[in-house]
């Protein structure tokens, strides 16, 4: 059976354990019937040209898995951000951890998403903050919204700054023989409050495994919310990440993507800046090698005047790797004195290599300042044989621009141990020893 | 130390070196003039390696050893140093990391292992002081948004860092003031010892001054067409170069 008929035939067997009577089921029920109408996405249609979905979606994946909690956390401490304290919500195989996981509801609720559905006391925020943003302009959220039940709920009220970061952590054990999981995040910030985030997804066996997460995340007047997604999964391992932002006067958010594994990642990040003097900035950096293929997607949308919006997105690409750019901004007629940056800057090491970036640009107000640049390149030999001069051999010193080429993104992050991992992450990667702490 | 016999080098099939022959001892200073064109950063390029030159003739041998099959980093280990007439800039590595970089590939090709930080610290300080260099600068990109000077006396702090046994300085003067011209000469002198060498590829006898050569060569259309003791530096000074090129010499 078709990947498409068999999630469409199990989300029967799917609304027995749900609750059929609630609001968020005739979201579901609505749902399914959009992804039936409209499928997965094919190249046929612009947003998806240079990224097929054949090689993800012809494997039988399991949608339902078995409870399994044989996990340990000595077998996933070194996936978590482990020496800050921080609350963790850890999923495995799509299935809420209590063991492994902190969650917290002393002041700010860092929980469930099954159990603030389940609450009543939660039924005010759900009722007007779930699925208001997400777009429907591809079958995977709809497919996500249908089978919404588990995956991170955050609520940060009025005035307060949460006092550590949380990390959203799935698992998968590759106990199935193929997964799909669809996590469904809603992060809720209010008025002047703040938080930190850091999400990952990471398969522990090389089984295939398909992540659809939607998360959606409301930013009030004056918030800031600083997140942080880590991309490193296997090779059997695929995402299509959709996130949507929904930002009010003042407020601040930050979106870094590291994207350094996995066999097909596809990021649809969109942000909606609804009200003025908002801050967004994008940034990512790209390093894949060996048929990856990494597509970051981003729209950023002003729709009132005075604000600015930042993106850099920078890539790295050696043998066979594909990558994909793809930067909407658009400015509506009313949104004057908008400033939107964008820059896209990638190096192919190899000729097989290929990047695709493409801005697009709708704008419809006059006074705005927009700048946009891509570049494709590749090393620059004159500083290579600078560096080589000075003894340092051509595979470090390789490493070493690359290195320098992405330290930049970096700049704006604002958790040090995340900037540590990264760093060393990135040495990782390029498999060097740089002769000093990265 | 350094024995170049007939070396002759192409670029895109262009020629640029017609047969140099050069031979430097350890403790000897030599400095090259000669008009712009005519192949002295050529020729300091191929002596550090770069490979976009072809070494069509002639062989360089440094130390005993064939340098020809070596890489540019090979050649670093091996004590060769090149202070670049236009320094690269790097943005996003500082200085500082750049140096433990440069430092620890050198060790690691002797077999050493990393320096321990609290050494390298003194170093750098020691280095630094020396070229009378603001501590804020080792922590900023290399060489990005550097002043043309500030660029060349980065260039010899390294040089210090590193203690090569040849050292060539391609222009290494060229747009320094006064000051820094001195507190150049400062490290290079510094340098200076029975077991190394130093070569200045300079448009000015004002460097020579303080750096004083045993010998100076003249370079024009890439060959040496003269050379002599310090005294030729200030009859170029006066005379420029024409009476020197081939089709005016008797
Ligand atoms: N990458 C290159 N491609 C083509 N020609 C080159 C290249 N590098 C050098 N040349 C040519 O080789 C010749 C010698 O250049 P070189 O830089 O060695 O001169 P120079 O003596 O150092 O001059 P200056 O005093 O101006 O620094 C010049 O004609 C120059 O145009
Ligand atoms: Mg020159």
């Amino acid at each position: 059976m078709e990947l498409k008929d068999k999630l469409i035939s199990s989300f029967l067997a799917f609304e027995e354990a749900c609750d059929v009577d609630s609001d968020i089921h005739n979201l579901r029920c609505e749902a399914i019937k959009e992804f039936e109408t409209m499928g997965f996405p094919s190249k046929k249609q612009e947003a998806w040209k240079y990224t097929s979905l054949n090689s993800v979606l012809k494997y039988d994946y399991s949608v339902f898995p078995k409870k399994e909690d044989a996990i340990e956390y000595r077998d996933i401490k070194k996936y978590l951000i482990h020496d800050i304290d921080t609350y963790n919500l850890i999923f495995i195989d799509g299935i809420f951890s209590s063991h492994l996981s902190q969650t917290t509801h002393d002041k700010i609720d860092v929980c469930l998403m099954s159990s603030a559905m389940a609450k009543p006391k939660y039924k005010g925020i759900i009722d007007q903050y779930f699925n208001k943003i997400v777009s429907k302009e591809n079958g995977f959220n709809s497919l996500n919204t249908a089978f919404a039940r588990e995956g991170a709920f955050i609520h940060i009220p009025k005035n307060i700054a949460a006092n550590k970061p949380v990390q959203i952590i799935n698992f998968a054990t590759g106990n199935e023989s193929a997964l799909m999981i669809q996590p469904r995040n809603l992060i809720v910030v209010e008025e002047n409050a703040q938080i930190q985030i850091i999400e990952r997804h990471q398969s522990l066996t090389d089984h295939p495994v398909l992540t659809n997460s939607v998360t959606e995340i409301f930013a009030a007047k004056r918030a800031t919310v600083d997140y942080y997604k880590i991309q490193n999964d296997r090779p059997s391992a695929s995402l299509i990440d959709n996130t949507f932002i929904d930002q009010k006067d003042d407020s601040n958010c930050s979106m870094h993507t590291f994207s350094f594994g996995g066999k097909l990642t596809r990021n649809n990040l969109n942000f909606y800046q609804r009200g003025e003097h908002i801050d967004s900035t994008l940034k990512g950096i790209t390093i894949i090698e060996d048929k990856q293929h990494v597509d970051h997607n981003t729209l950023v949308h002003h729709i009132f005047p005075n604000c600015e919006s930042h993106q850099d997105y920078k890539g790295i690409f050696a043998e066979k790797s594909t990558g994909v750019f793809n930067g909407k901004i658009v400015v509506e007629k009313e949104a004057q004195k908008i400033n939107a940056f964008q820059s896209n800057n990638n190096i192919l090491l190899d000729d097989s290599a290929t990047i695709n970036s493409k801005p697009q640009l709708e704008i419809f107000a006059d006074d705005v300042k927009c700048s946009h640049g891509c570049t494709i390149g590749q090393l620059d030999e004159d500083s290579l044989f600078y560096l080589r001069s000075r003894g340092i051999p051509l595979k470090e010193a390789k490493a070493l621009l690359m290195y320098a080429f992405a330290n930049n993104v970096l700049e704006s992050v604002k958790i040090p141990e995340i900037k540590k991992r990264i760093t060393h992450q990135i040495a990782l990667k390029l498999g060097v020893s740089l002769g000093f702490d990265l | 130390m350094l024995k170049i016999k007939d070396l002759h080098a192409t670029i895109e099939d262009k020629e640029i070196l017609k047969g140099i022959n050069l031979e430097i001892n350890a403790g000897e200073v030599h400095a090259i003039m000669g008009p712009n064109g005519s192949g002295k950063s050529t020729l300091s390029s191929v002596i550090a390696g770069k490979e976009e030159f072809e070494m069509t003739q002639g062989e360089i041998v440094f130390e005993g050893e064939d340098l020809t099959e070596l890489d540019p980093e090979e050649r670093a280990h091996r004590g060769i140093f090149l202070s670049f007439q236009y320094p690269v800039e790097i943005p996003g590595v500082s200085v500082t990391n750049f140096m433990k970089a440069s430092i620890n590939a050198h060790r690691k090709s002797q077999g050493q292992d990393d320096m321990p930080a609290n050494e390298m610290l003194k170093l750098i300080r020691e280095k630094s002081e020396l070229l009378e260099i603001d501590r804020k600068f080792l922590s900023r990109s290399l060489n990005q948004g550097f002043s043309g000077g500030e660029k060349k006396r980065n260039e010899i702090f390294q040089m210090a860092m590193l203690n090569p046994k040849l050292a060539i300085l391609d222009e290494t003067d060229s747009g320094l003031d006064i000051d820094a011209l001195k507190v150049v000469a400062k490290g290079v002198n510094k340098l200076r010892s029975a077991d190394n060498a130093v070569l200045l590829i300079t448009h000015y006898q004002r460097l020579l001054d303080y750096i004083i050569p045993d010998v100076v060569h003249v370079m024009v259309d890439g060959q040496i067409v003269k050379s002599g003791g310090k005294e030729l530096a200030h009859e170029l000074e006066e005379r420029g170069y024409d009476w020197l090129r081939p089709e005016n010499a008797i």
